[in-house]
């Protein structure tokens, strides 16, 4: 199978300068990354803030290029200038904040950006926009202004921005830390879709344990490196480590855990109700 | 908050909507330039016949326009008060030092009607326009200076992110407003200065955050293969249809029929 990003030995340091003196001092972001991830795969990636997750994200649409170790995205090496822009077409990136990534004043004008830059013709682009839109459940907000809708619609246009462009992974950096749970729920819901019914890549970056339920495959960050990996079970039967690292796990698992713990005979890792229902009963 | 749009568009399906921003935009322009054409009274009834026509095309309720006039209003007295009083010629009526001369008359009215007719031209364009349209209007108008390595493309985008940001902006001031009431700012009492004064901690935290808000723009733009004007397409690029190059023959007809009343002086 192809995989279409491919991580190795990727590290990325930046300068930073101290507060009270001008010496500089070098700060690895992240350090010794090896990653692949399959074509179709959703993905996941946890961890607190200043894991890193973030820069690892910005890595894969060459938005930063690595320091140390090499990153390819669908076999082309981020590294290459003259590559960029194929490599920014082939895995779309969204952003945390759905106001500051919208550029356009109407709904379907800001889905058309990124096609625009690309040089499709005009009748293309207004196909890719409608079927973006359809896909993300937006097509009857097509005339709208992007200011009256709500953040979970906010960031389904921003996405469908992403689709529009064809890409074959979008990378989403956070992108329900600021909405309400009817809007993280909608983006969940798109991006799944997305991924079953269009076999689009997905690697979501997130601290929301919740949504790391459905993935094909968990990493864990801290300080820079993956520290786990595995299927969302392997994951959260490992309470004691999560906590450790600072992350939650949801409460269906920690109330398993605890009471498998006391000494009730349930399985690890519970993932959902249903499951510790089932497991009950 | 959130309502709030530059310019004063007001939504409509008149057959001035429907025009092309391009021909609203010269249009205007050749209004404004035959206006100072005309010099006689049937110039001006000419004048006004054509906005008269122009404003009930629009659909635009004729308060609208009025509105558009309010900002000016000032001005216009004040000019229409120096033409009286300080052009030279016979003098009709003496106040003290004061002297209203017939000349000075007959130039405080011309110049009266024509800043008032130029205002509410002007007006009709921006309301039967959407800000966005205005923009692409411009960069095509624009676009041959390009030539001359006038960013043309990067302006025009600039102002169309600069009209998408201004009503998150304002709702952000509210909310930095609300927040240093909040803890105790004060900004109802005292004089103009301290006023002023008292705005510095809405404008601080403003200004970070619009940094913010551009720097995480520029990266999602980049993200998204944004790179210049150069080898771009447009979604909604500009096209004439019949009625816009029906709207040019109007105008030419009304440019002709100024520089002749405007030869005549009547």
């Amino acid at each position: 199978m192809a995989s279409i990003i491919k991580a190795t030995k990727l590290g990325f340091d930046y300068v930073k300068y101290a507060d009270d003196s001008e010496t500089p001092e070098k700060v690895s972001a992240i350090r010794e990354i090896d990653l692949t991830v399959e074509k179709g795969d959703f993905i996941a990636v946890l961890g607190h803030n200043g894991s890193g997750k973030s820069t690892l994200a910005k890595h894969i649409n060459a938005l930063l290029v690595p320091t140390r170790g090499t990153m390819w995205v669908d076999g082309i090496d981020t590294g290459k200038e003259e590559e960029l822009w194929k490599v920014r077409q082939k895995a779309g990136m969204v952003f945390q904040n759905p106001d500051n990534q919208i550029i356009g004043t109407v709904v379907d004008e800001d889905v058309g950006f990124g096609p625009e830059n690309l040089g499709i013709p005009t009748d293309d682009i207004w196909g890719r926009v409608e079927d973006a839109l359809a896909k993300v459940g937006m097509l009857g907000f097509r005339d709208r202004s992007p200011n009256r809708l709500s953040g979970g619609q906010k960031q389904r246009v921003a996405i469908a921005g992403v689709v529009a462009m064809h890409p074959e992974c979008i990378v989403l950096d956070e992108p329900t830390a600021m909405l309400d749970p009817n809007g993280r729920k909608e983006v969940l819901e798109v991006l799944r879709q997305l991924n079953k019914k269009e076999g689009v890549t997905v690697l979501l970056i997130t601290h929301y344990m919740e949504e790391v339920v459905f993935a094909d495959h968990v990493y864990v960050m801290d300080a820079g490196r993956v520290v786990m990996e595995g299927s969302p079970r392997e994951i959260f039967s490992q309470v004691e480590r999560l906590k450790e690292l600072r992350l939650t796990v949801p409460q269906v698992t920690e109330l398993a855990w605890e009471l498998r713990k006391s000494g009730v005979e349930i399985p690890e890792g519970i993932l959902t109700i249903e499951e510790l229902v089932d497991a009950l009963c | 908050m959130g309502e709030i749009t530059l310019g004063q568009y007001y939504p409509s399906n008149s057959i001035l909507h429907r025009l092309d921003p391009r021909v609203k935009f010269i249009g205007t322009f050749v209004y404004i330039v035959g206006l100072f054409l005309v010099r006689g009274p049937l110039g001006y009834l000419f004048a006004a016949a054509c906005l008269a026509a122009l404003i009930v095309l629009s659909k635009v309720p004729f308060r609208f326009i009025l509105k558009s006039m309010k900002p000016i209003f000032l001005i216009l007295i004040v000019t229409m008060l120096f033409n009286m009083l300080l052009t030279p010629g016979t003098p009709v009526f003496r106040f003290y030092f004061l002297k209203v001369t017939r000349e000075g008359l007959i130039m405080a009215v011309r110049m009266g009607i024509r800043l008032a007719f130029l205002v509410m031209g002007s007006s009709i364009m921006t309301l039967t326009t959407t800000p966005n349209q205005l923009t692409d209007g411009m960069q095509s108008l624009f676009s041959p200076l390009t030539k001359l390595h006038v960013p043309v493309h990067e302006i025009s985008m600039m102002m169309s992110i600069a009209l998408r940001f201004i009503p998150i902006l304002t709702e952000e001031a509210d909310k930095i407003r609300k927040a240093q009431i909040a803890r105790g700012a004060d900004f109802e009492s005292g004089g103009l200065i301290s006023r002023i004064k008292s705005m510095v901690p809405i404008l601080v935290p403003l200004f970070v955050s619009a940094f913010r808000r551009a720097n995480d723009l520029a990266m999602a733009m980049e993200a998204r293969c944004y790179h210049g004007g150069g080898g771009r397409t447009q979604m909604k690029p500009l096209r004439y249809a019949k009625r816009d190059f029906a709207s040019y023959g109007v105008l030419a007809l009304f440019f002709a029929i100024c520089i002749i009343l405007g030869r005549l002086g009547v």
